[in-house]
């Protein structure tokens, strides 16, 4: 089973290569993976059937206890077989619909990748690896809605997905940790097999919450379901699969897998129930208010979302196999009206039920298999749809469980009924209309069609014969669900029963608002301004907040202030040490010292230089005395016999100083730009980072914790790693991992530098006035470079092919410099505003007192890509 | 940036800088028994260089280095890599360090070994980093 996830990755990593020789047709040879994973999944049928259940184990990261085991009962049987079935028709229609698209391979790609990770969720037994393909299909779903990207709706459409979906991801991480920390185990079969009672564990709420959230936003439940309709913005395959048939399911199929452990408890049936039966009516009702036929689809999406949801949370027998029937019976049809639905679309150019009519003589097969997949998304006999919708309607009856449920319930079969007959009759019947003129519209090619028609006739069959479905397929996945096998079957007709009359009466009542849809339609349109109100403001608002607080934050920890963030970092080391080491330990007094009178004149050297850096009036200067407190650091060194650690801190040493002086050469002279008050909270911040270091040291001198690692490494320094010089042991030998990982950081520093340097004139030392301040140079575009008509593009063109005199240039050159001495002017105007700020001031003046501006503008011009010459988007905000 | 023309200087850096490249290698190769390695080697063979730089100019100093310095860091990264595989084909961990004894003509043996094409790898990414970013920033104070 591995492996089948495997070849899923792999064709996808493949395809690229696929595309360049077969170039549209990759599609149809694709297919046969999923097709031949079907099969293969198809064979352990009896075996699954029978009750058992099939385990692959692989180990992963086993010191952490995360394996790659994969386990096949009932359930992962009855998703494996929808994924890869679904998954084959619809790698066909997708070569057939974005046929000569420039992008048809990569979406192949990422719609692989999205069946690999989804069979890999169903599949997955750990409930990291789950967790990891859980985000993986959130990822590939990302990149399916966004697959339009210039459009920026389906760019918009595919981010708020992502953000609800992961958020929801975050929350399920959380749930699935405290699951796996409750049931002591992160293997589901494990958690299954142990006798604990999760629902009695102290975490048991928290965890149900997290799971939940993580399940109702994967699985669009109210009030995460906005996001779902927005995902139509996707091309019709993937609205088709991933949005109907599979990925919307992942919630739904994580709290199946839950629900023999944490499911029966009052609150996992009040939540469940109450969500699943509100997801329903809104995703029933809502859909009323759409004309555009793949949002009407994505609605009544909704509605079989919340049902599903609401049949776990009845939880009861009937309930159960009612569950998987409507699972299967909703994959089938709402598959196969996504694709008809992007055949209508495809071929007659629209896909508003308002645009179309009459196209059932143009379009005869489509209209054909719409028709009795409507059939099933109404829930009429003999449709497997039927079935599932008997069932839902008998396990409501079957405990009486609330009036107010089944209201909903019977509400929305109606609202449904409408939407199916809407979808089913209103393209293709009555007079003709199309977005396209009649006699371009013709049938959609054999690969569009071949999925709806074969799911379609499943859909007949499965009704028909739902004893057989109900052995083979549901059943088992109800026994996976309720945790043990149950009495139940499944049948097309049970008899006249409340059932039954509650059906009639919602399919008589749901064709009479279609008929007066037109009206009813009008007047649900009134309601805009409420709905506009829902729980997608929320979000609206979240992320506008969420912009806010980056930005507030950033300003608040990012201001650029290089004296701001080292005193945030000393301050919190200072702060979190010191509260350690008061709590741990007392502080230790320890002066009980034997020093010769070398060291304490490097000690007091030290001293005397740092003493030095910090009063000196001259940067040179500051630089000069820093060195020599390295310097006298190394005589330390070498006093106390690391000649090694010497050597280098000299080196280092050295080639700072060179290196300080190469940046300081051209900065203004040093002045004082900080006030007393804020010289004197330097000082404090550094006495205080003193004192701490001197405490800790004692507290190190005293306390001994642990056996010293060096005594090790001296012991085997010249057995084990055949060298005496232990420093350099433990730099290539002992640590050489380390090693490798500084040596790359110290490339990609060098590299960084290098880039600062050379890639922006304006960050070159000494070129920038404004560095170290939140304020970035005003940037002056060229007159040359402004545009202000075509006209002007044109002559300019004409220009530069000498075909008009080039004395205009002349004189946009005058009035470039023009331009430039008016800007210089604005400059000091700003200057002298901005006076309360001392070093700003401070700062221009000595730049215009050494640079001639006009050299930093010619850099400008020289150095920069014209491409990236744009306004300057960052103005300061004052 | 420097005043050009300072006789000893000049003098000093002609001498020192082959003198200063001499004794790296040194440093480099007597690094797993005696003070040394490839860090210090490297800091030293910049510290050559850094005299040329301030003596001659980034673009003599360029001349005289033949490679520029961000191939230097690719090398000693290359070196670097390399050195943690032979482990791997003789079965052991990653950056195992692996030792031969390679006999030479006269009766003695070359202890060659994988620590120090490492060393070598940290040399050449020392020295590397430290001229490119030297070298730039000379160029930006010598436009």
């Amino acid at each position: 089973m591995q492996l089948a996830v495997l070849v899923i990755f792999l064709a996808a990593a493949l395809t690229p290569w696929l595309y360049k020789s077969l170039d549209s047709r990759t599609s149809t040879i694709l297919a046969i993976i999923p097709a031949a994973l079907t099969v293969w999944f198809a064979s352990y049928i009896p075996a699954v059937a029978s009750g058992e259940v099939i385990v692959h184990h692989y180990d992963w990261i086993p010191g952490l206890g995360v394996s790659f085991d994969m386990v096949l009962d009932g359930l992962s049987l009855l998703f494996a077989l929808l994924i890869c079935g679904v998954g084959t028709f619809i790698v066909l229609y997708a070569g057939a619909y974005l046929k000569g698209h420039e992008n048809l391979n990569r979406f192949l790609v990422i719609l692989l990748s999205f069946m690999g990770s989804m069979l890999g969720l169903v599949l997955a037994d750990n409930l990291i690896t789950l967790f990891v393909f859980w985000e993986l299909t959130s990822i590939t779903s990302y990149m399916l809605i966004g697959f339009n990207h210039q459009s920026a709706d389906a760019r918009k459409a595919a981010l708020q997905g992502l953000i609800v979906t992961v958020g929801g991801g975050l929350a399920l991480m959380a749930g699935l940790i405290m699951l796996a920390s409750a049931g002591g185990s992160y293997s589901l079969q494990e958690i299954f097999n142990s006798s604990d009672v999760l629902t009695e564990h102290p975490w048991y709420t928290g965890m149900m919450v997290c799971l939940l959230l993580g399940a109702f936003t994967k699985s669009a439940q109210f009030p995460f379901h906005f996001w779902l309709p927005n995902a139509m913005a996707a091309p019709t395959p993937v609205s088709a699969y991933l949005h109907s048939a599979t990925m919307v399911k992942a919630g739904i199929y994580l709290l199946a897998r839950l629900q023999p452990e944490l499911g029966g408890t009052e609150l996992w049936i009040t939540v469940l129930t109450s969500v699943g039966a509100f997801t329903m009516l809104t995703g029933a009702f809502l859909a009323l208010r759409n004309t555009d036929l793949k949002k009407l689809l994505a609605y009544s999406t909704l509605m079989a979302l919340g049902t599903l949801v609401l049949l776990l949370g009845i939880g009861t027998e009937l309930a159960m196999i009612g569950f998987a029937a409507y699972l299967v019976a909703h994959s089938l049809y709402k598959g196969a009206l996504f694709m008809l639905a992007g055949a209508v679309d495809h071929e007659a150019g629209s896909r508003d039920v308002r645009d179309l009519g009459g196209l059932r003589k143009k379009l005869p097969v489509t209209a054909v298999c719409t028709m009795v997949a409507a059939l099933s998304l109404a829930g009429l006999p003999p449709l497997f749809g039927f079935v599932a919708k008997e069932l839902l309607l008998e396990s409501l009856l079957d405990d009486m469980f609330s009036m107010v449920i089944l209201a909903m319930v019977i509400l929305s079969s109606i609202f449904i009924v409408c939407v199916a007959a809407l979808v089913a009759i209103r393209p293709f019947f009555g007079e003709f209309k199309a977005g396209k003129d009649a006699d371009q519209i013709h049938e959609a090619p054999a690969g569009m069609l071949a999925g709806p028609v074969v799911l379609v006739v499943l859909s007949l069959l499965a009704g028909l014969v739902p004893g057989l479905v109900g052995t083979f397929f549901t059943l088992p996945a109800t026994y996976a669900v309720a945790g043990g096998e149950i009495e139940g079957y499944l049948s097309l007709w049970h008899g006249i029963n409340a059932a039954l009359l509650i059906s009639i009466a919602s399919i008589v009542l749901g064709f009479i608002l279609f008929k007066n849809w037109d009206k009813v339609y009008l007047q649900l349109r009134k309601l805009d301004p409420i709905i506009n109100r829902g729980p997608e403001l929320g979000y609206f608002k979240f992320m506008d907040g969420l912009v806010w607080t980056a930005e507030w934050q950033t300003r608040l920890l990012q201001n650029g202030s290089m004296r701001n963030y080292l005193r945030v970092i000393i301050l919190s080391f200072v702060v979190i040490t010191g509260y350690t080491l008061l709590t741990r330990y007392q502080l230790h007094w320890n002066f009980d010292l034997d020093v010769t009178f070398y060291e304490v004149f490097a000690v007091l050297m030290l001293v005397a230089g740092a003493a030095a850096a910090v009063l000196t009036s001259s940067r040179m200067g500051a630089v000069a005395y820093m060195g020599s407190v390295g310097f006298f650091v190394a005589m330390i060194f070498i006093l106390f016999s690391a000649p090694d650690l010497g050597i280098t801190q000299i080196l280092v040493e050295t080639l700072t100083v060179i290196l300080l002086v190469l940046v300081l050469f051209r900065l203004p002279s040093f002045s004082n730009i900080s006030s007393p008050l804020d010289r004197a909270s330097d000082a404090f911040v550094a006495l205080l980072t003193g004192a701490l270091m001197t405490l800790l040291i004692m507290v190190t001198i005293d306390v001994q914790m642990f056996e010293p690692i060096s005594d090790y490494m001296i012991a085997n320094s010249v057995p084990l790693a055949q060298g005496r010089n232990i420093v350099n042991v433990i730099l290539v030998d002992y640590r050489a991992l380390d090693t490798l990982g500084e040596i790359f950081v110290l490339a990609l520093a060098a590299m960084g530098v290098y880039a600062m340097i050379k890639f922006n004139p304006k960050t070159a030392p000494g070129s920038n006035h404004h560095a170290g301040t939140l304020i970035l140079p005003p940037k002056h575009i060229p007159e040359k470079d402004i545009v202000h008509s075509l006209e002007e593009i044109h002559q300019r063109m004409l220009e530069e092919q000498n075909i008009v005199p080039a004395d205009e240039i002349e004189q946009e050159a005058l009035d470039d410099e023009d331009l430039e001495r008016s800007a210089d002017a604005e400059d000091e105007a700003r200057n002298a505003t901005t006076g309360s700020n001392p070093s700003m001031t401070k700062k221009n003046a000595q730049h215009d007192g050494v640079h001639d501006y006009s050299d930093y503008e010619e850099g400008t011009d020289k150095d920069i890509n014209p491409d990236t010459n744009e306004p300057h988007k960052g103005e300061p905000k004052p | 940036m420097m005043k050009p023309g300072t006789l000893i200087l000049h003098v000093a850096a002609r001498y020192l800088v082959p003198l200063q490249l001499v004794f790296s290698v040194f440093l480099l190769l007597r690094g797993h028994d005696e003070p040394g390695g490839g860090f210090i080697a490297g800091l030293v063979a910049s510290g050559a260089f850094a005299l040329y730089l301030f003596t001659f100019g980034a673009t003599v100093t360029r001349d005289l280095m033949r490679v520029d310095p961000r191939n230097l860091i690719g090398v000693g990264l290359f070196f670097g890599m390399i050195s943690i595989f032979p482990a791997l084909i003789v079965g052991e961990p990653l950056l195992t360090a692996q030792w031969w004894d390679i006999p030479m003509p006269g009766g003695g043996y070359l202890k060659m070994n994988t620590p120090l094409i490492f060393d070598i790898g940290v040399y050449f990414t020392v020295f590397g980093s430290v001229m490119l970013m030297l070298i730039a920033l000379t160029e930006t104070e010598e436009h």
